[in-house]
């Protein structure tokens, strides 16, 4: 006996096996995120002060556009194939794993971005933050010697860093500083630990690209290698297709929680 | 684990199985790669059997110390310092190894031991088979899903020889203690966990696209047999539950990694110093996202077991299931439930009144479906000229073991009483209760029951009843006596069985610790011992029978009626000589009119009886 | 129903196409309305999350051809749904509902 259902669907449940398992590891990637979000949802709530404006929003955007074409031409791929059309098929998967591949460098560019953000705790109690362009050579912060030069400016209260969303923060003067290492009090990127914004938006969309990756491998293989199924087993191939497609949009649909929850609110 | 498997074959090459395999796939790929779910579910089954008796011998080794504390362990303590080094000085627990043996004991028997056992095991080998289903839905997805149970059992494993050792923060590894305790213990359970966690999805979402998709033509979803029920809800608790649980991993280990603050609050501090940490994050979101998996979790361990239980009583009280749809509709309503009832478990993390009473309020309405279950299989024992052999023996036992354990968790469920016994060994005597004379029970009662259809031979029966009567004399004392220390104010997790704990206090002062009380560490100890030595048949038996057993007669030596039994013996791969048709419901025993006491659902109607019937009337 | 053989009428390649711009459009009103101070940050919040609940529907809707998916999948996909936000909203609920007299933080 060999499995039924492998491509055909089974007429009472109205799919095949492999939809109905992809369906299923779909809702559990909704609780998976869904633990997450609730995660931010708590940690917004329970925080002195929630960040505005962090974010790159007009990469973000251009991230979004670029996912959001990925699921139309992911689409449309699958389309081609049920109508028979192979060559478009190829067309269209060419410019999703673009997508995926300009999405990830995207993401990439805004992650260095915030390695390179410093915030300084001054030793007068005042707050320096910008993008670092250099360190003295004999630069040590345990020793005190040296100095940093960072792009950006300084404020007086910790708390005037939170909202650069404000329309007057958007105005901000931006300088080359250089801070000596004595007066430095404490000296952090924005990393993962910065604060529980920073943790949970690397969490989040360092997840998120890790699934950008794992399906823009599996599109990639059906695109290359695996395509050769289509002359052997059409059906089972666009099967694999569609199936493929599905995780895909799940990974744009997060996305677009992602986008506003992260950059905009 | 290989040479274990060679003794086990999980099919024979007769000339059944010849005819479906077309070439002889070698050893790697018959018994370590394969892809049948029936060597599968045995690989599953040594592996859970083996972690089991592992978690055993933490237990008895923490039993030990809280009886004798400070004492060196008798015969294997030279082992242990040999192996751990300075933790067990002398041959002594010492309170950081305790704490890790606690841990790795409750991660072990719950996540490596009972879940595989009870789902993976029974599930991989059984399901397919009652659904007439030549194999999984996806083979090649349940060989990933074994390798990553494998994997994470290796990696809870290692971890207990890396510097600073296993972790150590208890099996429900809260924050901030899990991420303060300075031992890479901590991140090897994680990862352990996370490996763990994907093997569990992926087997739920095999095992749930199996039960929808490749059910035999005939088998609706009222013909069902109450295991795949039981399995089926098994399954959407793990695909739905465990998810949260592996975000939280991930925040936990970026706390461990990334000095993130998602569990860690502003100004903790770590052994009298300010943690290096940015703080803001919350403690009790763990709590949460813990035991949003971990009480579906509890359900995750009875269902399976209430299925087995279910087909061995129906099988041997030779007569129809009591109450089949309530049993369904229970098994759905508890799995539904299970979801809105993690808070009871944290009443004591200053939760508001409010939302304690709804967290009460939906702890008491799950139990009615289980009470429901219960009974059902209570009442269905009613009039029946009941089978004693020993599957039926265990099952039997299953049902007040598993009584008292789910009674005793009402008081548990009601914060004012919880309130009291929060975190006593009461709540240790509750859990056990449940999970081993009740799920453990249950599983060996399955072990019996499918062995001769796994091997073609039957275990010995007169061991089996040695293994039943001790284990279940034993098990009570090792248990019952919890409750009373529990109920006492004796706490869980005192690496010295609370002796200083009691020492601290005013001597003859109400709430101390009585000499009775302490003294029935001992009174456990010895009964723990010898619950271990009633495991010694059964173990025996399992492997003496492979071989050495009474030889079935027929491929249904049981005389069931659900489908399982109607294969070849052992089923060979693809399980069906012929692709099964289904006519009737699962339990029909006794069916008035028909020749034998059972009527099997692939068996075509009774067109002998029908006409016999119409002529007279 | 589709029999897996041959191409379906729905697969209309301009029924995707307005999908697309849809969610474009929506990605672009997103944006905008962040911008804009209704008042207080509760309505942006709300507003950028119909918006993407909006856009999440088009996407799992009509890429994902949910709307046309026989109703066991979608009860699967509800009864998920339901669970998320229960654990996001009974957490939150639990988190916050303290007895009167305890000193918050």
């Amino acid at each position: 006996m060999d499995i039924p259902y492998t491509v055909q669907p089974r007429p009472d449940t109205g799919v095949y096996n492999a939809k109905m398992g992809i369906w299923l590891f779909l809702a559990s990637e909704v609780m998976l995120f869904g633990g997450l979000f609730s995660a931010y949802v708590l940690l917004r709530v329970g925080a002195d002060a929630w960040p505005h404006g962090w974010l790159n929003i007009p990469l973000g955007t251009a991230n979004t556009f670029v996912l959001i074409t990925s699921s139309i031409t992911t689409v449309l791929a699958w389309v081609s194939l049920k109508n028979n059309q192979f060559s478009r098929f190829k067309l269209f998967h060419a410019i999703t794993l673009v997508c995926a591949l300009c999405f990830l460098g995207i993401k990439s560019f805004e992650y260095r971005d915030k390695f390179m953000h410093y915030e300084i705790t001054l030793a007068n109690g005042k707050f320096a933050d910008g993008h670092l362009i250099g360190k003295s050579r004999d630069f040590d912060l345990a020793k005190k010697t040296g100095s940093v030069t960072l792009h950006g400016y300084e404020v007086d209260q910790e708390v005037d860093l939170m909202d650069l969303h404000r329309p007057e923060a958007r105005h901000i003067q931006r300088e080359e500083i250089t801070i000596p290492a004595v007066e430095i009090k404490k000296m952090g990127n924005y990393g993962p630990w910065h604060n529980t914004y920073t943790a949970i938006y690397f969490t989040l969309t360092g997840l998120h690209a890790l699934h950008v990756i794992g399906g823009a491998l599996v599109i990639g293989f059906l695109w290359g290698p695996g395509s050769r199924m289509w002359k052997t087993d059409p059906e089972r191939f666009t099967n694999r297709v569609e199936v493929s497609g599905l995780f895909w949009h799940f990974v744009d649909l997060i996305w677009i929680f992602l986008f506003p929850v992260l950059y905009l609110l | 684990m290989s040479t274990y498997l060679n003794k086990f074959p999980p099919h024979r090459d007769d000339d059944r199985a010849h005819e479906h395999s077309h070439h002889d796939p070698g050893f790697w790929r018959t018994y370590i790669f394969s892809t049948d779910h029936k060597v599968i579910g045995i690989q599953y089954g040594l592996g859970a059997l083996s972690f089991m008796l592992f978690g055993f011998f933490l237990m008895l080794l923490m039993r030990w110390q809280m009886a004798h504390p400070g004492e060196p362990v008798p015969v294997v303590g030279w082992l242990l310092e040999k192996t751990l080094g300075q933790v067990a000085a002398r041959g002594a627990l010492s309170a950081d190894l305790y704490n890790s043996f606690g841990a790795m004991h409750g991660t072990i028997m719950v996540f490596l031991g009972v879940v595989p056992l009870a789902f993976a095991a029974f599930g991989n080998y059984v399901v397919p088979l009652m659904i007439g289903a030549p194999d999984m839905a996806f083979p090649r997805v349940n060989m990933a899903s074994y390798q990553c149970y494998v994997l994470g059992g290796i990696v809870m494993l290692v971890s207990f020889f890396i510097p600073g050792g296993a972790a150590q923060a208890g099996w429900t590894s809260y924050s901030p203690l899990a991420t303060s305790i300075p031992t890479d213990g901590q991140i090897f359970w994680i990862i352990g966990m996370a490996l763990i966690i994907t093997s569990s999805l992926l087997s739920a979402v095999n095992f749930i696209a199996t039960i929808i998709q490749l059910r035999a033509p005939g088998m609706t979803w009222m013909r069902l047999p109450f295991f795949v029920w039981a399995q089926f809800v098994t399954g959407f608790l793990l695909l739905l539950a465990f998810p949260p649980l592996e975000a939280a991993a991930i925040m936990q280990l970026m706390d461990k990694v990334a000095h993130t603050s998602f569990f860690l609050p502003t100004g903790l501090a770590i052994g009298g110093q300010l943690a290096n940490a940015s703080g803001g994050g919350s403690p009790l979101l763990w709590q949460h996202l813990f035991w949003f998996l971990g009480h579906p979790e509890v359900y995750v361990l009875i269902l399976p077991a209430m299925g087995i239980v279910c087909e061995i009583i129906a099988n041997n009280t030779r007569k129809p299931i009591w109450g089949y749809k309530s049993l369904v509709y229970s098994a759905l309503v508890v799995g539904f439930l299970s979801f809105l009832v993690w808070a009871h478990h944290m009443y004591l993390t200053g939760m508001g009144q409010k939302i304690a009473t709804f967290f009460q309020a939906t702890t008491m309405i799950i139990s009615i479906p289980s009470v429901i279950i219960l009974t059902c299989l209570l009442i269905s024992l009613w009039g029946g000229s009941i089978r004693f052999n020993t599957p039926m023996l265990f099952a039997l036992g299953f049902l007040p073991m598993f009584g008292m354990g789910g009674l005793t968790g009402l008081p548990l469920g009601l914060a004012p009483s919880d309130i009291h016994l929060h975190d006593t060994y009461y709540v240790i005597a509750h859990f056990h209760y449940v999970v081993a004379p009740g799920t453990i029970f249950a599983l060996f009662a399955g072990i019996y029951y499918w062995f001769p259809k796994m091997t073609g031979r039957k275990m010995n029966e007169f061991w089996g009843r040695v293994h039943f009567w001790c284990s279940f004399v034993f098990m009570n004392i090792v248990f019952l006596p919890m409750f009373a220390q529990g109920m006492k104010g004796m706490l869980r997790r005192m690496a010295d069985g609370g002796a200083n704990y009691s020492a601290a206090r005013v001597p003859g002062a109400i709430d101390t610790l009585p000499n009775s009380i302490m003294a029935l560490h001992t009174w456990i100890l010895w009964a723990a011992m010898a619950l271990g030595l009633a495991q010694i048949p059964f173990i025996i038996n399992l492997f003496w029978s492979i071989r050495h057993g009474e030889k079935v007669k027929s491929d249904n030596p049981w005389q069931s009626t659900t489908l399982e039994w109607q294969t070849p013996t052992p089923p060979p791969h693809g399980n069906f000589a012929t692709p099964p048709r289904i006519y009737r419901g699962p339990y029909e025993y006794s069916v008035p009119g028909h020749a034998t006491d059972f009527f099997p659902q692939n068996e075509p109607p009774d067109f002998v009886a029908t006409p016999e019937v119409s002529t007279a009337h | 129903m589709n029999d897996g053989r041959s191409p379906e009428p729905v697969h209309s390649v301009r029924g995707y196409l307005f999908v697309y711009f849809a969610l474009l459009a929506g990605t672009g009103l997103t944006v905008w309305a962040s911008f804009i101070p209704f008042g207080s940050r509760e309505i942006n919040i709300g507003i950028a999350l119909l918006i993407a609940g909006v856009k999440a529907f088009l996407v799992a809707g009509y890429f994902m051809h949910l709307i046309s998916e026989r109703k066991m999948i979608c009860n699967v996909m509800g009864f998920t749904a339901f669970f998320f936000l229960s654990l996001m909203f009974l957490t939150l609920y639990a988190m916050h509902d303290f007895p009167p007299t305890t000193v918050t933080h």
